[in-house]
C-alpha cells in the first residue's frame, strides 16, 4: 500500500494518510530509504488501543514528502536494524510513550523524563524511582589501559549543557557516547492544545540561534493548515532573515574553529563580525536574533528603501572583512594541517545515520531543503547547494564558507528586488483533523515541524525535529580513532544544538 | 589557493590585522549605537487606560503585564515582543529604546507608576573584592543559546569586557560568581547547584534573561524550575529575551559601581 504524498508546508486530511500494519509501514520506510529517501520524522501519539506511529519521509527526487501511519502495541519489531537512521527516533518513542521497539540495538532514554502515559515505562522503572539525567548504562570498552573520560553537563565555555563519555586508549578515542536531556523544557507538550499566544515564542526559543528558522517552520505550518500564503514581500523578508541567521552562525563557527586550533587572528575578527551580522538582523526587527519578526501570515516588520540601502551597504562592508578573515585562515598551512583529515565521516555513514545540513553536505550529499523541497521565497530564487567531499573538519568549515558567500549574494539580490505588497495577511482558523508538515533549511540543516489537529482545529500532537536530532550521532562517529584533544574541534565543526534536541 | 610555509602567512596575518582595524566600541564613554527598532525599556502611561480594558494582558504571552488594578509590567517576565503595545488601543505602552534595565531585586522589576530602580553598586566589602576584577562562570540551565551568544559576544574585541576587569572563566573554582541563563530545567537543577557549591564564597549570582529571572516562555512548565531565583539567591537581574549585550554590560558595570547615574563611565577609560 502506498504512502500519502504531501508538500512542504502543506496539509492533508489525516484520514487520507494510510493506516498500515506496523510491518507494512516498516517495509515502506525501508523501501523509501533504499531509493534515496530519508526519515524527516517518526513520532507517536496515543490512541485508545495503543500508540499510533506516524512516519514522514523526504522524497528528494520528487520534491515531496510521504507519510504513513501504523498502530503499535506495547512491543513492536524495531525498525532500526534495517534502517539505522531510525535509532534515535525509536529511543524517543520508547521514552515518550513507554513502548518497546524490540531488537533495537541500544535502547536508552534520550532526554530523561517520565513517559507521557502514566504507568507505562519502556524500562519498567517505577513511578517512585527518580529519573536523573545521565544516569543510565554507557557503552563500555574493556581491556588493559582503557580509561573513560567524562565531560559535562557543565562545560568550560559559554555553551549549553550535555554529557560526553569517552572510552580511550591513551589519547586515542575508541568510542564517544553522548548523553543529553539537561535542557529539556517540555516544549512539545506545551505546544499541544495550541496554537495560542505563546506558541510563536516557544518556536522562537526552541533553539535561540535558529529563531528565524523555527519561527518560519511554525508559521509555514499554520499557513498550510489555514489554507493561506504569506505574500511574496513577506517571503522575501523571511528569507533575508533566514540567510542572515545562517551568515551570522557560519561566520561565528569559522571564527570558533580558528580559535580551537589556536589561530587567534581569524577567531578575533570573526567574533566581532558575527556581532555585526546580528546587528543587521536587529536593523530589520530590533532584535539581534530575529525575535518578533516572523509571524503567522507574514512578518511584523517592513523594509523601506532607506533601510534596504543601509543594510546592503553594511552587509557589503561586513563581507569584505569576512572574506579577509576567512581566507587568511584557509591560506595558513598550520590551520589546514589541523583541519584536514580530522574527524572524518564517510558518505556511507552519513547516509546510514541520516545526517542533514552542513555535516551531510561536507560528505558530498546534496541535501538541502531549500533546493529539494523549496517553500516560501526559495520556490522562486534558488541558492546553489554547497558541498565538499572529504567529510572532515575542513569540509565542514569549507562548506560553511561556501554557504556564507552564497547567502550573502542571495541577500543582496533579494534586497535589490523587493516585491511590492502587504507584509502580513490574516491567517484563517486552522483545519481540523489534518496533518501538516513544514521543513526549513536552518543554518544547522533540515528542521521539521509536524502537527496533527483535533476535530476542533487545535494541535492534538506537535513534533519538532531539530537538525541536531539527526546529527549528534554523526559527531560521535567522527570522534572514533581521533585524539581526545581534537574533541573541541570536531564538536565545533558540527556545532549542534542541545536545547533544539532536548526540546 | 596556495599554501605556504613560513614567513608569508605571518605577513598576511599582520596585513589583515591592520586592515580589520581597531574595533572596540566607545561605550561607555559614548552612548551605544543601537538599531532604531530596538525596543528597549517599556514605559507605561496608566492615565491613558480605558476602564475595563484588558487588551494588553490578554495579548501578553507570559502574563508580564497586568491592566487591573492599575497598569503594571513585570520586566522580569517580559519577552519584549510588543504584543501588548500592538494590542493597546490608547498607546499606554511605549518603548523608550533605553537599554538600562538591570536591578538588584526581583521586586524592582515590576514597573508601576514609578521609575525603574536601576541596580546599585555592591556594598563596600564586596566592592573592594570585585570592583576591579570580576570573574564569572557562565551556566546555561535551559538557555536557548541566544542569551549565551550575547554573553559570549561581550568577550569579543567589539565589547572587550576585559577592559573592565570582567572575565568569563572556565571553572567555578576560579569564579567570583555565576551568570545564569535559562529557566533551570529539573534536569539541570543538580548541575547548577553543584556549580554554585563549587564556587568559593563570597560569591555573586546573576540571572540574565527572562528565563533565568522568571522562566520566560517556559514559565509554568512542570519540566522547569522557573528561573535561577527558585534555587539560588540572586544578586542581579538582567531583563530581556535575550538581553542586549549592552544591557548585560550596563548591569555588570552598575553592580561594580563603575557607571554614574546617566550610564556613563565614572572614570576615563573604564
Amino acid at each position: 500500500m502506498s504512502l500519502a504524498e504531501l508538500y512542504n508546508g502543506g496539509a492533508v486530511l489525516l484520514a487520507e494518510v494510510p493506516r498500515l500494519d506496523w510491518e507494512e509501514l516498516r517495509a515502506a520506510v525501508v523501501g523509501e530509504v533504499a531509493v534515496g529517501g530519508r526519515l524527516a520524522a517518526l513520532t507517536g501519539r496515543p490512541e485508545a488501543d495503543g500508540i499510533e506511529v506516524l512516519a514522514v519521509l523526504v522524497r528528494p527526487e520528487q520534491g515531496c514528502l510521504a507519510a504513513g501511519r501504523a498502530l503499535v502495541g506495547e512491543r513492536f519489531a524495531s525498525l532500526t536494524p534495517a534502517c539505522p537512521q531510525a535509532h534515535w527516533f525509536e529511543r524517543e518513542l520508547a521514552e515518550q510513550w513507554g513502548v518497546v521497539p524490540e531488537g533495537h540495538p541500544w535502547l536508552k532514554p534520550i532526554r530523561f523524563h517520565r513517559s507521557y502515559r502514566a504507568g507505562r515505562d519502556a524500562w519498567g522503572r517505577s513511578p517512585e524511582t527518580p529519573i536523573l539525567p545521565g544516569v543510565t548504562d554507557f557503552y563500555r570498552v574493556e581491556g588493559d589501559e582503557i580509561h573513560e573520560v567524562a565531560v559535562g553537563p557543565v562545560h568550560a565555555g559559554v555553551i549549553e549543557p550535555g554529557h560526553f563519555r569517552f572510552s580511550c586508549h591513551g589519547e586515542r578515542v575508541l568510542h564517544l557516547e553522548i548523553s543529553l536531556g539537561y535542557q529539556h523544557r517540555g516544549v512539545e507538550r506545551a505546544l499541544v492544545a495550541g496554537p495560542d499566544r505563546r506558541s510563536i515564542h516557544l518556536a522562537e526559543t526552541l533553539a535561540g540561534d535558529s529563531t528565524v528558522a523555527h519561527a518560519t517552520a511554525l508559521c509555514q505550518l499554520l499557513e498550510g493548515l489555514g489554507g493561506c500564503q504569506a505574500s511574496p514581500r513577506a517571503d522575501v523578508i523571511r528569507a533575508v532573515a533566514l540567510e542572515l541567521e545562517r551568515l551570522a552562525n557560519h561566520v561565528g563557527d569559522l571564527g570558533a574553529l580558528a580559535g580551537d586550533v589556536g589561530f587567534l587572528p581569524t577567531q578575533s575578527f570573526c567574533g566581532r563580525l558575527r556581532g555585526d551580522i546580528l546587528n543587521l538582523t536587529a536593523e530589520l526587527c530590533g532584535n539581534r536574533f530575529g525575535r518578533n519578526l516572523v509571524r503567522p501570515g507574514g512578518v511584523a516588520f517592513d523594509l523601506d528603501p532607506e533601510r534596504v540601502e543601509r543594510m546592503a551597504a553594511k552587509l557589503a562592508a561586513v563581507m569584505r572583512d569576512v572574506r579577509g578573515a576567512v581566507e587568511l585562515m584557509f591560506e595558513t598551512s598550520s590551520v589546514m594541517g589541523r583541519l584536514e583529515g580530522t574527524g572524518v565521516v564517510s558518505p556511507a555513514q552519513a547516509v546510514e545515520m541520516g545526517l542533514v545540513g552542513v555535516p551531510a553536505r561536507a560528505c558530498g550529499l546534496d541535501r538541502d531543503v531549500r533546493a529539494e523541497l523549496p517553500s516560501g521565497m526559495y520556490r522562486f530564487a534558488q541558492v546553489p547547494v554547497s558541498t565538499w567531499h572529504t567529510g572532515d573538519v575542513f569540509a565542514r568549515a569549507w562548506v560553511r564558507w561556501l554557504e556564507v558567500q552564497r547567502s550573502a549574494q542571495f541577500i543582496g539580490d533579494r534586497l535589490a528586488a523587493l516585491p511590492k505588497g502587504p507584509i502580513r495577511v490574516d491567517s484563517p482558523p486552522i483545519a481540523a483533523g489534518s496533518l501538516a508538515v513544514s521543513l526549513v533549511e536552518s543554518w544547522r540543516g533540515e528542521l521539521c515541524h509536524l502537527a496533527i489537529t483535533d476535530p476542533a482545529g487545535r494541535f492534538a500532537s506537535y513534533k519538532v525535529v531539530d537538525p541536531s536530532f539527526h546529527n549528534w550521532m554523526g559527531l560521535a562517529m567522527a570522534l572514533r580513532e581521533q585524539q581526545i584533544s581534537d574533541f573541541p574541534l570536531c564538536n565545533k565543526s558540527f556545532n549542534l544544538s542541545y536545547c533544539g534536541h532536548d526540546l | 589557493m596556495t599554501y605556504e610555509v613560513g614567513g608569508g602567512s605571518m605577513i598576511r596575518a599582520i596585513r589583515e590585522r591592520w586592515r580589520q582595524g581597531y574595533r572596540t566600541m566607545a561605550y561607555p564613554e559614548q552612548a551605544p549605537v543601537l538599531s532604531d527598532r530596538y525596543p528597549g525599556r517599556p514605559a507605561l502611561d496608566p492615565a491613558r487606560c480605558l476602564a475595563d480594558c484588558h487588551a494588553c494582558s490578554e495579548a501578553c504571552p507570559t502574563g508580564a503585564i497586568v491592566a487591573d488594578p492599575g497598569l503594571s509590567l513585570d520586566l522580569g517576565r517580559c519577552l519584549f515582543c510588543a504584543a501588548c503595545s500592538n494590542a493597546c488601543p490608547r498607546g499606554a505602552i511605549e518603548w523608550t529604546g533605553d537599554h538600562r534595565m538591570a536591578t538588584r531585586s526581583r521586586e524592582a522589576l515590576v514597573m508601576k507608576d514609578r521609575e525603574l530602580e536601576l541596580a546599585l553598586s555592591l556594598d563596600v566589602t564586596l566592592h573592594r573584592l570585585f570592583g576591579r576584577s570580576l570573574k564569572l562562570r557562565q551556566v546555561s540551565a535551559g538557555g536557548c543559546n541566544a542569551c549565551e551568544a550575547d554573553v559570549n559576544v561581550l568577550s569579543t574585541v567589539g565589547w572587550d569586557v576585559g577592559r573592565f576587569g570582567i572575565q568569563i572563566v572556565a571553572s567555578p573554582r576560579h569564579a567570583d560568581g555565576l551568570l545564569i541563563t535559562g529557566p533551570v530545567p529539573e534536569n539541570m537543577r543538580l548541575g547548577l547547584e553543584k556549580t554554585w557549591m563549587a564556587t568559593p564564597s563570597p560569591k555573586l549570582v546573576i540571572a540574565s534573561g527572562a528565563c533565568a529571572i522568571a522562566g520566560g516562555p517556559f514559565a509554568g512548565h512542570p519540566e522547569v524550575m522557573g528561573g535561577a531565583a527558585a534555587t539560588l539567591p540572586v544578586d542581579l537581574f538582567i531583563p530581556g529575551c535575550p538581553p542586549h549585550p549592552v544591557t548585560i554590560l550596563d548591569g555588570l558595570l552598575r553592580l561594580l559601581g563603575r557607571l554614574d547615574s546617566a550610564g556613563r563611565s565614572d572614570s576615563p577609560r573604564g
